[in-house]
This record gives C-alpha cells, sequence and structure tokens, in this order.
C-alpha cells in the first residue's frame, strides 16, 4: 500500500514539475508581449501631439511609493510560500492576505493616477505618447488585477480546506507570477517614469 | 531548507529595495547628464532583473536540465529582436520620410550626411 501511494506520490510530482514549466513558458510568452508593448511605447514615447509629455504628468514620489509597495508584496509573497512549505497554515495565510493587501493598494494608486489622468484631459485618446503609455501601464495592471483574483482563490482555498499538497503546488506557481508582474514593472518604472521624466 | 530560501528572498528584498532607491534618487537629483543617467538607470535595471532572477524566481536551481533557464533566454532572444528590430526600423522610417520642407532637407542632407 504504502509502495503505491509512493509511485502515485512520484507521478503527481513529475505531473507537477511539468505543470511548473509549462507554466514557466506562457510567462515568458507573456514577457514577449510586454516587450511588443515596450517596444511601441519606446516608438512613440515622443509624439505628443501638443500635448503633455513625460515629465509634465509623471508624479516620481508617488510612483516610487507604487514600485515600494509592489516590491513588498514580493516579499511577502516569498514569505507565505515558505511558511505554506513549512506548514504553516496560520503564517501562510496571514503573509498571503498582506500580499492581496499591498497589492490592492497598488492596483488602487494605479486607477487613482489614470483617473487624474483622464479627468485632466490626458486619456488614452489625447495623444501616441498617451494611448502607448495607457495600453503598456494598463496590461501591467490587468495581470495585477487577474493576480489579486487568483490570491483570493487561493486565500479562500486555504480557509476552506487547509493546506492541502495541491495547493502548495498552485501557490508556487501563483508566486511565479506575482514575482513575474513585479519584474515587469522594474521596467515599467525605469523606462516610462524615470527615463520618462528625465527627457 | 526553508531558512536558505528566506535568506534567499531577503537578500532579494534589501537589494531589489536599494536598487530602486539609487535609481530613483540619481534621477530626482539629476547626479549626471541626462545621457549618462540613462545608461546608468537602465544598468540598474538590468541588475534589478539579474538579483529578482536569482533570488525571487530562482532561475537555473532545479535539479536536472535548467529548461527554466533555457526558456528565459530563448524569450530574452526574441525579446531582443523584436524590441531592438522595432526601433531600427521605425527610427530609419523616420528618418526616411523626413518633415522638413525641401530647402531644410537640402541643408540637412548638406550638414549630416556631406551630400
Amino acid at each position: 500500500m504504502s509502495d503505491l501511494i509512493r509511485v502515485v506520490d512520484a507521478e503527481q510530482a513529475t505531473r507537477n514539475e511539468r505543470k511548473a514549466l509549462g507554466f514557466w513558458i506562457y510567462i515568458m510568452t507573456d514577457c514577449v508581449l510586454f516587450a511588443t508593448l515596450f517596444a511601441t511605447y519606446a516608438v512613440l514615447h515622443g509624439n505628443v501631439f501638443g500635448g503633455p509629455a513625460g515629465k509634465d504628468i509623471f508624479n516620481l514620489p508617488f510612483v516610487l511609493a507604487e514600485t515600494l509597495i509592489l516590491l513588498t508584496s514580493s516579499f511577502t509573497m516569498g514569505l507565505a510560500t515558505i511558511m505554506a512549505a513549512k506548514g504553516n497554515r496560520h503564517q501562510a495565510y496571514t503573509w498571503l492576505a498582506a500580499t492581496f493587501i499591498l497589492g490592492f493598494s497598488f492596483l488602487m494608486m494605479e486607477i487613482s493616477e489614470f483617473g487624474s489622468l483622464i479627468i485632466d484631459g490626458n486619456g488614452p485618446s489625447r495623444s501616441a505618447f498617451l494611448s502607448s503609455f495607457f495600453t503598456l501601464v494598463g496590461t501591467h495592471g490587468l495581470h495585477i488585477t487577474v493576480g489579486l483574483l487568483w490570491i483570493l482563490v487561493m486565500l479562500w482555498r486555504f480557509y476552506k480546506h487547509g493546506l492541502k499538497k495541491q495547493d502548495l503546488h498552485r501557490l508556487s506557481l501563483l508566486a511565479l507570477f506575482w514575482h513575474f508582474l513585479d519584474v515587469i514593472w522594474i521596467f515599467i518604472f525605469t523606462i516610462v517614469y524615470l527615463m520618462g521624466s528625465l527627457s | 531548507m526553508s531558512n536558505r530560501k528566506l535568506i534567499s528572498y531577503v537578500t532579494g528584498f534589501v537589494s531589489s529595495v536599494g536598487l530602486t532607491l539609487v535609481a530613483y534618487y540619481v534621477v530626482v537629483d539629476r547626479a549626471f547628464g541626462v545621457g549618462a543617467l540613462t545608461y546608468t538607470v537602465a544598468g540598474l535595471a538590468v541588475l534589478q532583473l539579474i538579483v529578482q532572477l536569482i533570488f525571487f524566481l530562482h532561475i537555473g536551481q532545479e535539479k536536472g536540465t535548467h529548461w527554466k533557464l533555457v526558456t528565459f533566454i530563448f524569450a530574452v532572444l526574441v525579446i531582443l529582436i523584436v524590441v531592438v528590430g522595432s526601433l531600427w526600423i521605425m527610427h530609419n522610417l523616420d528618418y526616411n520620410m523626413m518633415n522638413m520642407s525641401p530647402d531644410q532637407q537640402k541643408i540637412y542632407m548638406h550638414n549630416n550626411e556631406g551630400i
């Protein structure tokens, strides 16, 4: 009987490894998607059509706060996976909830930034620069929204069923996704905001 | 095992925050000229990418064949072709469609191309 369990466990482990690789390849294709949006932004960022350029509309301290919040949420997500691997359900739950709160604050800040731009008449239809800006940053925000929904589902599962073995695997994929979004944001922060406020 | 992972996450977090703050303050303080600053923040971003790949995404640390690393390198190749290619082509197109009057064009060609 225990032999059978071992064989089943080993099969599940191989399947999980394959799923993790598949998910990683999806993330790589998502990187390519973001690369095309970055290329579009790089080509169009000077075409302001008489409207504001990046340095006129970017509020750098605000964006720095967003960046640090997202970075911290990436860290707390890492802590959640460590605690879950240890079998410490309460800690894993707490850190995952912290990740959700930080991610949600980030999303709210981004929405408020978009909102104030649109209210000032600098929406995506204002110029090619703003179209590419909204597309790039908005696509990242959309990914964050999906990630937040996924975190909610994980929290609900932890709450309802406790820490199942298979949930550890799901949590590791979620963590991968969340870290990836943080990496994309580094480049948005650098290329769009920091370099945009230079020229 | 989990202690080593914790150290890895703390290292990644602290160095990422450090790199972000350095990039922010050199830009806000205009530490050097615009050209040098652009290269500096780009370099800092790549450094932070490497830090996060190692300490958060644990790339190249799995057992057996490093498929994660291999697919990542392939993705980087595609990304470089897409980004550099787009910028190159669009810059060239912009240049060929010179948004100038014929007189301005003549002066431009004379000054910049020696024609």
